[in-house]
């Protein structure tokens, strides 16, 4: 029974996807038998907890939003706790794709939880799209099942290190950042782009990821103007507080998540005037947005940071997607093209394209914390001070030129006297 | 010349949290020989509840000092209830004291993170506390300067407590050798939920005291309590002068073994932990309760 009707709705599915291909209308809700299956790959226990559970709530406002049907199509919405780890990110994947039956992955939160499955969404075609920031896995080791609506570690430190060359006028700067892959490429990305500007990094600081106390770290900030950070998590705000004890005076500039959004309402003084870079701002005044945070805030009660804009627009392409496919989901290679076509004006992040390596091509905002002009009962603000379109993983670069450079690490771009 | 200053101040108010933190664990482990797994989540929720009182739970709003004693009675209950429902059932075998403990220290990791949700939670310094002074080039943080004096007021009352009264010559006789404590009369059974409680009240407390430099978040259970592994088994356990040392040697390992050697970040702090265990398993002051 359930054999005859997959077989009447894959006609049905492949009539009105031909349709839709030759007419470029948008598909008439499909009646499917089966629901799609959504699998979701987040952490909601443990240290990163605060931005994995960010993330489901982030599709789930998407979901709610459409009636919990996307692409025409009636969505089943499973959510896997990854743990945080990449053992636990294997084999909740494999969970999801063989057990649940996913049709599509969404997530996971970490680089290192994505490199855990990246060889594994290969082998099973498994439409991937992600959050996770590791930078190669859409450069020089691309994975074709992967698509990256957020942004490589460095898409959004690359316009940073150009920002404070040009328009901060910083000469010499100090960069901080957690010894692992994600603080790794945004400072290289960074290093990169300020020294091309007339720039010079003059030390690199690698605290490990857990580090109580940053105070043996900022005794080593001397002979700069400014200090670039790209902590992540809960880090920056610890950060943050014992620079400002420290005494110094240095200003601060910040990759995505040194100041993302979902901080605002636990920094105190001490962030006022950081600057940061980040393919997302609370502050944009599109539909889309005012759309997403309300929902948020309803739902939820939650103020939003990056990690629930981005699944959320990680859903819209989604959404798109398979409004072209006409809901088929069954042709991962068809799914996957289509995907990568979707280009979107109005999501909560600006208009969206993808480049053909499959990472995304959007805005980037140069924002400030300040206390003028705060919303949602907050006392501080990201304000945009300034905004770069159309950047890619490349920033300037051509494409070429960039991906015959290694991968941005610990030692690239290497520490040189300027 | 500042780099140093601001090194060395760091590293003794660094020591003086850390003390707050591992002296209950080394008592508990001195009297109990239960390697309290807990410890870590203890000093978690103090923060968590502390922070909470501080932002006005229940209608009413503590300032920093209530809410960090209050809190810290509460653990104290806690753990005076876990001793008492859990531990005592598995009085002698420390393999399953270890894992009980370990689990219960995911569960309250897990139940902080329903109860306070994943949002990091910045604690202000306490009215008067905030700045900092400058003398020449270096800068005294008061709020740190104020936790050195904490950890030392709490040694002091600690020693006299051990030293000076009933209560202690019991702890003592109990650590010296629970039989024949038990044969002379002494209830060793309550004395290990008091113990336990005062040591867990102490972890509560210093949570608190942290939060202000730490801040409050998902994590903070597991990222403290290798730190208190690590200054009891340097300075040796069941050892109150072991503690307070052992904080401090840690305390400044911690800090210029970082700045100077930030490429051996990772275990500048455990070499010199493995190496006591080789050469001196009773720890650097080890063998002694004072």
């Amino acid at each position: 029974m359930s054999r005859r009707v997959s077989r009447r709705t894959l006609l049905t599915g492949t009539a009105a996807g031909a349709a839709v291909a030759l007419t470029r209308f948008p598909a008439p809700a499909v009646a499917q038998a089966v629901p799609f299956k959504l699998g979701l790959l987040t952490v909601k226990t443990g240290p990163l907890a605060a931005g994995g559970i960010l993330m489901e709530q982030g599709v789930l406002t998407y979901l709610k939003e459409k009636n919990y049907t996307l692409g025409g199509r009636k969505v089943d919405f499973i959510s896997a706790d990854t743990g945080g780890n990449p053992a636990g990110a294997k084999t909740k994947a494999q969970e999801l794709v063989e057990r649940d039956g996913v049709d599509v992955i969404l997530g996971p939160l970490a680089a290192f939880e994505l490199y855990a499955i990246s060889e594994y969404v290969i082998e099973k075609k498994m439409p991937t799209l992600s959050l996770a920031a590791a930078d190669n896995l859409t450069q020089r080791t691309p994975n074709p099942y992967l698509l990256r609506a957020s942004a490589t570690s460095s898409q959004a430190t690359q316009p940073l290190g150009h920002y404070a060359a040009t328009e901060l006028k910083l000469k010499r700067v100090v960069t901080i950042s957690e010894d692992f892959a994600f603080g790794h490429e945004q400072m290289g990305g960074f290093q990169a782009s300020f020294q091309k500007d007339g720039g010079c990094v003059v030390n690199k600081l690698w605290p490990p990821l857990v580090t109580p106390d940053y105070t043996p770290y900022i005794a080593q900030i001397v002979a700069c103007d400014a200090v670039c950070q790209g902590f992540a998590g809960s880090n920056p705000l610890r950060f943050m507080k014992q620079y400002a004890t420290a005494g110094l005076k240095y200003p601060v500039i910040a990759g995505e998540a040194g100041a993302d959004d979902f901080l605002l309402k636990s920094f105190g003084e001490e962030a006022l005037g950081l600057v940061s870079a980040a393919p997302y701002t609370l502050d944009l005044e599109s539909d889309a947005n005012h759309r997403f945070v309300d929902g948020m805030l309803k739902n939820y009660d939650a103020i939003p940071g990056q990690y629930a804009a981005l699944l959320y627009c990680n859903c819209q392409v989604l959404d798109a997607g398979l409004q072209t496919v006409g809901g088929d989901a069954r042709d991962r290679e068809k799914l996957m093209a289509a995907l990568k076509l979707v280009t979107l004006t109005d999501t909560p992040r600006g208009p969206i394209k993808f480049d053909h390596l499959n990472n995304v091509i959007g805005t980037i905002y140069i924002r400030r914390v300040v206390k003028e002009g705060a919303k949602y009962g907050l006392k501080l603000w990201n304000k945009t001070i300034h905004t770069y379109e159309n950047v890619s993983q490349f920033w300037t670069w051509p494409e070429k030129e960039f991906l015959a450079h290694p991968v941005y690490s610990r030692d690239y771009p290497p520490l040189t006297k300027c | 010349m500042t780099f140093w200053l601001l090194l060395t101040v760091n590293s003794v108010t660094f020591g003086g949290l850390l003390f707050l933190l591992s002296a209950g664990f080394s008592l508990i482990f001195g009297l109990m020989r239960i390697p309290n797994l807990t410890h870590g989540s203890m000093f978690m929720v103090g923060a968590y509840l502390g922070s909470t009182f501080l932002g006005g739970a229940l209608g009413f709003t503590l300032d920093f000092w209530a809410a960090a004693i209050i809190s810290a009675l509460e653990v104290a209950v806690l753990g005076a209830l876990m001793e008492r429902l859990l531990l005592r059932r598995l009085a002698g075998q420390q393999l399953a004291q270890v894992l009980v403990t370990l689990g219960v220290s995911f569960m309250v990791a897990d139940l902080c993170l329903m109860g306070w949700g994943g949002d990091p939670i910045s604690v202000s310094t306490p009215a008067g506390l905030g700045g900092f002074v400058r003398v020449g080039l270096a800068v005294f943080p008061l709020y740190r300067m104020a936790v050195i004096g904490i950890a030392v007021v709490f040694a002091i009352a600690l020693w006299l407590m051990l030293e000076r009264t009933r209560l202690g010559a019991m702890i003592r006789a109990g650590v010296d050798d629970p039989q024949m404590a038990r044969v002379v009369g002494i209830r060793v059974s309550r004395l290990f939920t008091i113990v336990f409680g005062l040591g867990a009240g102490l972890a509560g407390f210093a949570g608190m005291i942290g939060a202000p430099i730490l801040s409050v978040y998902p994590g903070l259970d597991q990222d403290m309590l290798p730190l208190a592994l690590v200054v009891v088994i340097l300075g040796g356990t069941g050892s109150l002068l072991g503690s307070f040392l052992g904080s401090i040697v840690v305390g400044f390992i911690y800090n210029f073994g970082q700045a100077l050697l930030p490429e051996l970040a990772y275990f500048v702090l455990f070499l010199p932990m493995v190496l006591v265990l080789v050469l001196r398993p009773q720890g650097l002051f080890g063998g002694r309760l004072l």
